[in-house]
Parts: C-alpha cells; structure tokens; sequence
C-alpha cells in the first residue's frame, strides 16, 4: 500500500547511510571507548568524529558537545544542572508559554520544589514577547530556557534577539536553547544567540532514536545528571552509545550537506503551494502561514467542524500519516499551548492537524494528500455531533 | 519452606453426582494458572481435596497470585510437607515452621491434627498434646486457645505428613466453563470487564464482541478492549474476541434517524450482531455492562427499549452497581488502568449532546423503519466480515 509519511516532526525514517554506519560500529567497532587496547582506540574515533562534524555545523569546539540519550534528557539536564548549580545565585527560572513537555515538566517540577517561574507569554504567532521577557527578569534570575522552533507550528523564535536581551540585563544568566526541531533544517549556532546550551535529538533528522547531543559552551558551569564511571568529562557517565553517536554524527553531516540543504529550501516552495491548496478546501484554516516566522517543515491546519483524531484515522485509512497535535501530548486532549497561543479555543485545538516535512518528502505526495483532504473532508463533515 | 498448597473450594462440594466434573475442571484450571509460574507443579484430587506439589524450587508469592485468580478456589494454604520419620521430627518440623512463618509469637493457637492412616505412632488427640506441648516449650510466649485461637495449626499424617497454618482467600465462584457459555459486549470502557469477570465468575465461558468503528475510533481504542480481554481472561481462559466494523452501520443510523435517539438505536442494533455471534458460537446469553441511570441510554425506559431485540437472556451484573463500586472492582482486578486509557473519545461525535432518557420503545421501532431496507444486509455483512482473535492472559 501507498505510504506518504507526513509526520516527521515526530520522527524522521532512518538514513540508510546512518543504519550502515551504524552497523560497522555494531558488528565491526564495538569496543568501548574507555577501553585502552586498540578496539577502544577505533570506538572513540566514532564519538570523537561525531562532535567534530557536529561542533563544525555550529560553529563551536568539539568538546563543548555532551552525547546524551536524545532531546528529553538533554532538556532535562540543562534545566535541573543549571539549577543544582546556581541555586546559590538566586531562585528564578523562566521559560515560555509554548514548549515541549520536557522543558515544562522540569520547571513545573522546580516550581514544587520552591523555584519562582515564569512563563513567558507570546504574540499571536507565537513568537515570545521581548517585552514581557525583559520584564520578567530580575535580580535573581538564573536561567532562561526558550525552544528555537515549536513542534507544533513551527513557529521560530528570534533567538539572537532573546539572547542579547537576556545577556545585556545580566551575562551570567544561563541561556538555553531546545533545538530539537531546528537542528537539521535551519542554520543553529549557540553563539550568535549566546546560548550557554542547546539541545539537540537524532531522530529528527533521519538518525537513530536514543540517540542526541547537549551543547555546553566552554566554562558554563552546570552539574552532571547522571553519575557514574566519569566518561565525556564527567558530564554524563555510561558507556558511551557508540553506534547511537556514530548515527547522530552521520546524520547531521548528511542533514547539513549541501544537496539536503537544497531540498530543503525547496520545501519551502512546496510547503507554500500546500498551504494554498490547504486553504483552498472550504473551512480549512492554515495556522502557520507566514515563511519567514515559521519553519519550512510543519504545517499546522484547522478543520472547522472536523475531530482532528478522525482526520487523522481517516487519512491512515489511505496510507497519509500526520498527527493530531504534537505526538507527545495527544493523549492528554486539551494540552496544546502553542496553538492556545495563536489564539485558537478547545474546539479548533481539538480540529487541528499538523502535516510534516523531510527531504524525502514530493511534491506529488502533497498532491495525493489534497487530493484525499477534498475528497474525505466533506464526507466527514457530514457526521458532526448535534 | 512451603513444597506444596491445598486447595480448598466451597460450593463444589454440594455438586452431588457431577461433583467429580466440577473437581476436574477446577484442577485443569489449577494447571493453566501454574502453567505460567516459574516450577513445575503437580495437581492432584485427594480425598475432597486438591493438592498443587511443586516438584522443583517456585516463587511462592507468584503461585500465589496465579492461585488467587483461580474461579471456584475458597482457600489457598501453602503447606510444609515432610516424610514421615517419627513423632520427634515431625515436631520439630512444626516447631521450624512455627518459627519461621510467624517472628513475632505473641499469639494464641491451636493444633489440629487428622490421620488418614490409622497405623501412625500417635493418634489424633494426642498428636495435638503432644506438638502443644513441644510448641509452648518452646515459645514460652505462645499460648494456647482451643476455642478461638489465632493461628489454627493444621497436620494431616497421609502418605506425606502435611503442616500448614496460613490460608490466603481465593476468589470463589466455581471453575471456568461449568456453567456454559455466554457473550460480553466488551467496550474500552470500566465496566464492561467488570461484568464479565463477575459472570465468569460463576463458570461462564466467555466470548467477547467488541464494536469497531474507524476511523472514528483508533487502531489503539482496539489493542486497548483486546489487552482487557486479555486481563479478563487470566481469570477465566481464553477468550474468543469477535470485532466488528461498526462504522458503515454507525454512519447509516446518524443519517436516518433523530439523534437524540442514535444511542438507542446503536445498542439495539449491537444487541443483534451479539445475539447473532452468541447464537454461531453456542453462547447462551449476552453480558453487558450497564448500570440503571449511569448514563441517558441506562435508565429503565433506556434498557426498556435496549432489551427489547434481544431473545436471549441478558445478564447485567453491574445493573445496581453505583459508578464507584465498579471503579473499585475494576481497580481489584486490574483492568481500571487499561480502561482509563483516553483512547475512545473520537467516536463522541456519534453521542447527541442531548440524547433522550425516556425513549418509547413504538417509536424507536417506527424510527428504525428508515434502516430497514438496508440494515439487515449490513448486520450480514458486519458479521462476514467479523475479525477473531484469541486473547489468552
């Protein structure tokens, strides 16, 4: 059967060159890296190579890269490291409105735990207010947390912009930066936006899952999560995940490669196109249309009167996968912050889909897709709750 | 220390001439839940009683918790048994266990000694003398209350002489199947494997429908009904799981009929497909469960009108139950946490926003006259194309 994968926000298939990479590390170089005979020697290659590519893309040094198990623990980390570490310089975190479970839980956690947070409102586009961010700073602030673009619209924050105004009230403020969606597709560099960190997760750029990175920019100072036999600096101990960084390694190469970048940007032409195809179809509205604020990857679209679950089962139904909300969170109906944000009430949160893009994905794809939108649409209007 | 458990039943025992198909059910149902603990067990009928004797090393408390969901089982008793090698070991074997099972001896107890085998050293009265004897030497603290003790401390001298003094609660009930068959309308909801576990219970087979309608209702809603069935059926053994595609019928109902009736009409239609299933697989009534005033299409009118297809008996055994009650249940049981799970509430569009309480059953018949040239080819069809799967926990 047709498969048109249109949910690559939630995660990407696997580069066939990653899985190969992969393999030799698994059957040929799988020794461990702390190891001081030869195979140990050949398996830190593969890590040491991986923050090489990784630190060339961002402009950093290789050894300001943390190899962790994907995005939920490198937010994790940042946030509770930070806050282990500066508690002493005062108790005020702040984050957005709009972010990940894996940002908003830890600082829902340290809210239990006796922190002050604030959650910084946003526009209507849901770009962070820097008028609201600048007051909500104050003398005890220690850390500042704002994703680079929002899963669930592909809305981009103005990071440089967050950055300086952050630094300039005061430098010792940490800033960190939740990269998930943006690494891969747009430009990243912690330091023009004078992130001190910056997470980054394999599989959403046709890596491995399990496997991710945590940028720490040399000299900040923040405490290990995970204790143990001391590898990579004593940042995170374990065993390094050769094979997992290895893929990552390659995957970013692959993702920053000239021809990807291509495709890339020619996504945004096919996104367009999408978009007023999208619109065209009667009581369909686009959430995230203007390109310069929104990445070239999601798509997020209200179906007025539509159960985005049964658009959703309905398109499975024709082999088109897409996603209601963000995959994280569509279990728990009614959880949808960045779209509250844009303005939209419960029902057009609970009709609303997101269509997302990789390399892989055509134009002709996106065609099948409308195409099936015009025709399945209507039929499901038909049955609505009276 | 436990080699072995007795196991004890409760109303099998006034079965009369069929007792003997009530025991040999009741030990195949012993044998499936032991199937899947770590040891090897035999189970035997002995003298109006049943023995599980582990021939290797187990894990007692995961032989208990098999044994526990065993229908038709009163009483679980772990059991020390020992070769007979005299009176003087048997007591220290009674003073060993003693010690171990209970650290804390500040309790009154009485020993309870029976010979099968009338050829032993001592008899009944004075194994109880003497091990009461030997026991208060020991344990100074221990006292002994013949009339009301707190640990009743059992020995029956057979073959192998057998010491046990604990007995776990089983379920009750009688053993899976010795009643016939039935069919459980199973949704993902919390209480209809409640309902089922209660009618199984009773030594119903169960087989279970369950009504899938995509792509209002998701490929997770279905995995979820088959993990109950599936917990279900730890209980009670394999359950045959028939669904079927509801959504062509669902569809056809929402564009002939008033709404605020479509919930009536749904179940009555369900009723049919399950009587039909019940009727091909030698069911001899549906389950369901409902629960009066729970919801619009619960009240009495409601399962008035419901009932009102059916021709086979309906069994409800929550119909009194009130909400929290079934929760609690369904918590014991372990299926609330897989009920919970928010998977089901796409199909919502198909419940009016103000369905009716008091439907007359005239003109839900009149009403339902707009399917009637269809309905019956796509129950037909429904039911062709029914999916079956086993679900065995």
């Amino acid at each position: 059967m047709r498969e048109i994968y249109l949910d690559n926000a939630a995660t990407t298939k696997t580069e066939p060159e990653v899985v190969e990479i992969m393999n030799k590390v698994m059957l040929e170089d799988f020794g461990n890296p702390s190891s001081k005979h030869k195979k140990g020697v050949e398996a830190e290659k593969y890590v040491r190579n991986a923050a090489e590519i990784i630190s060339g893309i961002m402009k950093t040094s290789a050894k300001e890269i943390v190899f962790t198990s994907g995005a939920t623990e490198s937010n994790n980390m940042a946030i509770f490291g930070t806050v282990q570490k500066r508690k002493r310089y005062g108790d005020h975190i702040i984050t957005s409105a709009i972010e990940h479970a894996s940002v908003r839980e830890p600082f829902l956690e340290l809210e239990k735990q006796g922190y002050r947070v604030t959650f910084v409102e946003t526009d209507n586009n849901g770009v962070i207010n820097m008028d609201a961010l600048k007051a909500a700073l104050d003398d005890k602030t220690i850390l500042v947390s704002i994703m680079h673009v929002n899963n669930e619209t592909g809305v981009i924050q103005p990071l440089e912009d967050i950055g300086s105004t952050v630094k300039s009230f005061n430098k010792d403020i940490i800033f960190h930066v939740d990269a998930v969606q943006s690494f891969g597709k747009l430009p990243v560099r912690p330091k023009k936006y004078q992130a001190d960190l910056l997470s980054v997760s394999a599989h959403k750029f046709h890596g491995p899952k399990g496997a991710g990175f945590l940028y720490i920019k040399d000299g900040t100072g923040i405490e290990p999560f995970i204790y143990g036999g001391g590898q990579q600096n004593k940042m995170r101990s374990g065993t390094e995940n050769t094979p997992g960084i290895a893929g990552l390694g390659k995957a970013s190469e692959i993702a920053y490669s000239d021809e990807t970048q291509m495709k890339i940007q020619h996504l945004s032409d096919i996104r367009t196109d999408f978009i007023k195809s999208l619109e065209s179809i009667e009581g369909v509205r686009v959430n995230s249309t203007a390109s310069d604020i929104f990445a070239p990857h999601v798509v997020s679209a209200t179906f007025k009167g539509l159960r985005s679950e049964v658009l959703l089962h309905s398109l499975e139904e024709e082999g088109i996968y897409i996603s209601s909300g963000s995959a994280c969170s569509s279990n728990r109906p009614g959880l949808s912050f960045a779209l509250s944000a844009l303005g939209l009430n419960k029902t057009e949160v609970e009709s609303t889909v997101r269509f997302s893009f990789s390399k892989y994905t055509t134009e002709d794809e996106l065609k099948v897709c409308i195409e099936v939108l015009k025709e399945k649409v209507p039929f499901l209007r038909q049955f609505i709750r009276r | 220390m436990y080699k072995a458990f007795l196991l004890k039943y409760g109303e099998i025992g006034v079965k009369g001439k069929n007792r003997h198909l009530f025991e040999d059910a009741l030990v195949r149902d012993i044998e499936r839940v032991l199937r899947r603990v770590e040891g090897d067990f035999k189970v035997s009928k002995e003298s109006g009683r049943i023995f599980a004797v582990a021939g290797s090393d187990f894990d007692y408390d995961e032989a208990i918790g098999a044994l526990s969901k065993v229908f038709g089982l009163v009483w679980i008793c772990p059991v020390v048994q020992i070769e007979d090698k005299g009176f003087k070991d048997l007591s220290a074997n009674v003073i060993e266990y003693i010690d171990k099972a209970y650290p804390d001896k500040n309790f009154t107890f009485k020993v309870d000694a029976r010979r099968a085998r009338k050829d032993y050293e001592l008899n009944s009265m004075q194994i109880n003398e003497e091990l009461g004897h030997d026991l208060l030497e020991r344990f100074p603290e221990m006292k002994v209350d013949v009339h009301d003790p707190d640990v009743l401390i059992s020995v029956e001298v057979r073959n192998m002489i057998n010491i046990y003094s604990k007995a776990i609660r089983g379920p009750g009930g009688m053993p899976t199947g010795t009643a016939g068959s039935a069919m459980l309308l199973l949704s993902g909801g919390i209480d209809s494997p409640v309902a089922g576990y209660m009618i199984a219970k009773r030594g119903v087979k169960i087989s279970a429908v369950y009504f899938h309608a995509p792509p209002y209702t998701s490929e997770r809603a279905k995995q979820k009904v088959v993990d109950l069935a599936r917990i279900v059926s730890s209980y009670c053994g394999e359950i045959e799981l028939n669904i079927i595609d509801f959504t062509e019928i669902q569809l056809e109902i929402y564009k002939q009929c008033p709404h605020d009736e479509m919930t009536i009409i749904m179940r009555r239609v369900m009723m049919r497909i399950a009587q039909e299933l019940a009727d091909e697989s030698g069911c001899m009534g549906l389950i369901t469960g409902e629960s009066i005033g729970q919801v619009a299409s619960q009240t009495m009118h409601g399962l008035y009108c419901t009932n009102a297809v059916c021709k086979m008996p309906v069994y409800r055994p929550l119909i009194a139950f009130d909400k929290q009650d079934i929760v609690s249940m369904a918590e014991k049981i372990g299926t609330y946490e897989t009920s919970i799970q928010p998977f089901e509430d796409c199909c919502t569009i198909f419940v009016a926003k103000h369905p009716v309480t008091k439907p007359r059953l005239n003109v839900i018949e009149k009403h339902e006259k707009a399917l009637e040239k269809v309905l019956d080819d796509m129950v037909a069809k429904a039911i062709e194309n029914v999916e079956k799967v086993i679900c065995d926990g």
